[in-house]
This record gives C-alpha cells, sequence and structure tokens, in this order.
C-alpha cells in the first residue's frame, strides 16, 4: 500500500493542478457599466432567473485609440453568410460610399458611409483584390479598425458580361412598363446595380 | 411473494378482456387459451400484456432514435451557417455599444422560438426571460410589447398576456432560413410596430448541450441620438463623420433597421441550433429511459413466464402424487 502511495498522491496533486488553472472570477475582465446595471435592476425584481447574457459578453473589446497613427488598417468585411476579411491588416481600402469612392488609410477620421452598390478594392502591398459589393455600411474607428458589412461580395473576375448586359436590358424594360411608385422603384434599384456592375467589368 | 404478484397479475388481465375487441383470428391460439383459462378464474398468467407494453416500448424507443439521427443532420447543415454569421452583428456592437439597461417608453420585446416542441426547455426559457425583461420595463408611463415567432412561445404567452402581443409570425422554417427572408420580416416588424427600443430574445448556441439565453437591444434612431448626447457608451458617436445620405436622421435611421435585420438573423440562426441541439438530447435521453424500461419490462415478463411454468408444474406433480397416494 506505501508504494502505490506516491503515485496517489501524484494523481492527487495534478488533479488539484489542473482545478485550480481555471482562472478565478475576480480575473475575469470586469463586465461594462451598462451591463451591470442591468445585471443589478434584473437581480433586484426577478431574483429566481439568472439575467440573460448581451451580446458584449461575446465579443473582444475593440483595442482604444492608439496615439500615433499606426502603420497598417485593420478590415473586417462580414457577410451574412461569410466573414470574407476578418482582421486582416491592409494599405488602404477605396469603399463605394454613396457619394463616390471614399479611400480609407491608417489614421482616416471615424466614420459611418452607407454604400452603394460599387467596387470595393484592397491594396496590399502590390496586390490589388476587388470585390463587387451589394451595398451596405462602412464603419472607420479611430482606432484604424474598418468594418464593412454587405449583403453579397463578390470577387470581380466571377462576374458574367452578357449576363450583366441581359439583366439591364430587362430591368430597363421594366422601368418602361412600371405603373405604380413602388414597381419604378424596384425597376430603379435593379438599373442601379446593373449598371454598376457593368462599370465595374469595364472600368 | 410470488404468489401475490401472480394474483395481481390475474386481476390485472381481467380487465381488458370485458371490453370487446374485434378478435384477429390470425392471432395465435395461446392467446385465446389464455384468455380461456382466466374467464374460468384459473391462475394461468398471461404473458401478453407484459409482451404488448414491450412492443410499443421498442417502437418508441426507434423513433426517438431516428428523430436524434435527423435532428443531429439538420445541426450540422445549420451550425456552419450561424458560426460564418457571426460576424455580422459584431461592428454594429463595437460601434454603437451594448445598452440593455436603456430606459425608454416603448420596449418592444421580440422573442424567437420554435415552431415543433419535443426540444427540451429552451422554449420555456426563452419565455421565462421575456416575462423577466416585461417585468423590467414595466413602469408608470412605460408600455411593453411583444413580437413573436414559432408557434411554441406565442401558445405559452398568450396564456397571460394576451393584450400585450402585437404580432405573431409562424411557419418560419419551412424553407431554409436566408437572409433575404429575414430581411422581409424585420421590415414588416419595423413598418407595423411603435419602438424606441427593440430587445431580442434568444438562445445562443455554445455548444450540443450549452444553451444561453441572450438578449440584444436594438435602438430606435431618435434615442440613439438622445444616448449620444447624452453621453455614455453612445457619446463617441458624435465624433463619426457621416457621410452619404442627406441628412444624419437618414443615415442613422437606414443604420438601425440595417442593424435589426443583422441581429435578427443571427438570432434565428442561433435558436435553430440550439433548438435542434435541444431536440438532440431531449430524445437521447428518450431513447435511454425506453431502454431502460425495455429492460425492466423484460424481467418481468421473464418472472410471468417462469410463474406460470411453475404452476403448471406443480399442479401435475400434485395431480401425480394424489392419484399414487
Amino acid at each position: 500500500m506505501l508504494r502505490q502511495a506516491p503515485r496517489f498522491l501524484l494523481r492527487r496533486a495534478s488533479a488539484a493542478a489542473m482545478r485550480w488553472s481555471r482562472p478565478f472570477s475576480t480575473d475575469l475582465p470586469a463586465e461594462t457599466a451598462g451591463d451591470s446595471k442591468f445585471v443589478d435592476a434584473w437581480k433586484k425584481l426577478i431574483p429566481n432567473i439568472d439575467p440573460p447574457k448581451t451580446p458584449s459578453a461575446y465579443m473582444a473589446p475593440r483595442p482604444p485609440t492608439p496615439s500615433t497613427i499606426p502603420s497598417k488598417l485593420t478590415v473586417n468585411l462580414v457577410l451574412p453568410y461569410d466573414s470574407v476579411l476578418s482582421a486582416k491588416e491592409v494599405d488602404m481600402v477605396i469603399v463605394p460610399a454613396a457619394t463616390g469612392q471614399m479611400g480609407v488609410l491608417p489614421g482616416h477620421v471615424a466614420t459611418i458611409t452607407e454604400l452603394k452598390p460599387g467596387i470595393l478594392s484592397v491594396h496590399e502591398g502590390n496586390d490589388i483584390t476587388k470585390y463587387f459589393l451589394s451595398g451596405g455600411f462602412a464603419f472607420v474607428h479611430a482606432n484604424s479598425i474598418a468594418d464593412i458589412i454587405a449583403i453579397e461580395a463578390t470577387p470581380v473576375d466571377r462576374i458574367d458580361q452578357n449576363l450583366v448586359q441581359k439583366g439591364l436590358a430587362e430591368f430597363q424594360q421594366k422601368l418602361n412598363s412600371a405603373s405604380t411608385d413602388v414597381e419604378k422603384a424596384e425597376a430603379q434599384i435593379g438599373i442601379d446595380v446593373y449598371s454598376a456592375l457593368n462599370a465595374a467589368l469595364t472600368g | 411473494m410470488a404468489m401475490a404478484a401472480l394474483r395481481r397479475d390475474g386481476r390485472r388481465i381481467a380487465a381488458p378482456l370485458i371490453t370487446p375487441h374485434p378478435i384477429n383470428p390470425l392471432r395465435s391460439s395461446l392467446a385465446s387459451s389464455d384468455r380461456e383459462h382466466t374467464l374460468l378464474g384459473v391462475r394461468s398468467i398471461s404473458t401478453q400484456v407484459v409482451r404488448n407494453r414491450m412492443k410499443s416500448v421498442r417502437n418508441i424507443q426507434k423513433i426517438t432514435k431516428a428523430m436524434k439521427m435527423v435532428a443531429a443532420s439538420k445541426l450540422r447543415a445549420i451550425q456552419t451557417k450561424a458560426e460564418n454569421s457571426c460576424g455580422l452583428w459584431q461592428p454594429f456592437t463595437a460601434l454603437l455599444g451594448d445598452t440593455p439597461s436603456v430606459d425608454v417608453k416603448k420596449n418592444v420585446i421580440v422573442t424567437i422560438s420554435s415552431d415543433k416542441g419535443l426540444c427540451g426547455g429552451i422554449n420555456s426559457t426563452s419565455v421565462k426571460i421575456s416575462r423577466g425583461l416585461h417585468k423590467l420595463n414595466a413602469g408608470p408611463e412605460k408600455e411593453c410589447k411583444y413580437v413573436i415567432l414559432g408557434e411554441k412561445a406565442k401558445a405559452q404567452l398568450v396564456r397571460d398576456s394576451k393584450k400585450d402581443i402585437e404580432l405573431a409570425f409562424t411557419e418560419l422554417q419551412k424553407n431554409p432560413l436566408n437572409y433575404t427572408q429575414v430581411a422581409v420580416l424585420a421590415d414588416d416588424i419595423l413598418k407595423n410596430v411603435e419602438y424606441d427600443a427593440l430587445r431580442i430574445v434568444f438562445n445562443k448556441f455554445q455548444s450540443v448541450v450549452a444553451f444561453v439565453p441572450t438578449t440584444s437591444t436594438v435602438l430606435s434612431p431618435e434615442v440613439v441620438e438622445r444616448e449620444a448626447e447624452a453621453g455614455g457608451k453612445l457619446g463617441e458617436l458624435d465624433s463619426y463623420e457621416i457621410e452619404g445620405g442627406e441628412t444624419k436622421s437618414e443615415v442613422l435611421q437606414n443604420l438601425t433597421e440595417f442593424q435589426f435585420s443583422c441581429v435578427m438573423f443571427n438570432a434565428m440562426l442561433e435558436n435553430a441550433c440550439s433548438e435542434q441541439g435541444a431536440r438532440m438530447s431531449a430524445m437521447d435521453s428518450s431513447s435511454r429511459n425506453a431502454g431502460d424500461m425495455l429492460d425492466r419490462l423484460t424481467l418481468t415478463y421473464n418472472r410471468t413466464r417462469q410463474a406460470s411454468i411453475t404452476t403448471e408444474l406443480i399442479e401435475i406433480i400434485s395431480g401425480a402424487s394424489a392419484l399414487e397416494g
């Protein structure tokens, strides 16, 4: 029995070590002020049920604004069904803002822009990757992080010229035969998208 | 103790024989002889009842095992979609912050639940959290309404909060979830409901056995402006330049509507994953339970069978010894 003792002690010690390697609750980052207010109010009124979690609990906090302008821009391009670029360090991006093409460099002023259908080009060193975006929003934060949220983004080399021409003709015909405002608006949207596609292919 | 068990079994099988039922001529003669003997009051035990029960439990076990497989395959399909969409709501939270404790007059709670049942406790959890949020945000001058997605939450909330339900949507999962469908749904909700803050309640999928109830808050553009001026989390919003669109409020309105549709899309996918995961574990424990019942019934069956054999032997032997002696 004494021979088994060291093995037994070793197992106990390693189990204890494994237990203590988990972080204490005080070591974890503290919740933000708004969250604790919500949690306290919940606990007071509804003590029996645990309060629900909120989205900030699932997200890593963003880095604060640095004092000097960083050398690279961090880009996140997200679509509903995929994250095309996540935390990619690039030199410059040109986004198709509603007011025209907008270039974003590191240290750009914080901006919220609406996007119209057009080309997004990502410049990194000597590589330029172009995507056709269907529209969405772009946020540029003061800490040189750019979030671009679009519904669709396809690389430009995947677009078929013939289908674009056909689609443009079809929507122009729809605009001519449209009677209600809703139909006119829909046809106009179609024309906008297809002409942007056309311009993307030729330009 | 064996005699007491035999007596109990004898009384139990007398009851179903009183009700008339169509006699299947193809059924084995053993069954009919059992019935005849019992009618005459002889203690011949019928194993038919236990056998029927075992057959039905075995069928239930097969069905629940099949349902678990189906839920597992559906979960695999929808889990990739949900993971791909998890980057969608993060930019909005990074920009506009997370404000569950915002104090507004018109709250709308959007509860996401499933249409089908047999999925464990996730729908009850969502409803409990919704009721909790309702209580938290009730007060003088404040109103709190529900918009319900899914049959199960509607059934539970209609019982006590019928007048607070604004809209209810069902049959959302007939076609696989995609962004266009959710965008149309979000548009419907935004058009028909007056809101200052929308609180979406859903179950976030952490793993196949863990689902965390979560609530996301989307504010209306007016409240966003008000909070930005008041400072706090949204205080930095004023430092952002707004481009595109004519006025700041127009862009803010588009922004909040877009945020709502993106957050809804992610929430619906996560809830669908949680539903399939919960159904998997519920069906798994049900199959295991059926297996346990089957084991117990097999023991009872064998005991009953051996008891009837013993009884016959006793009669034969006592008859023979009576003849001899």
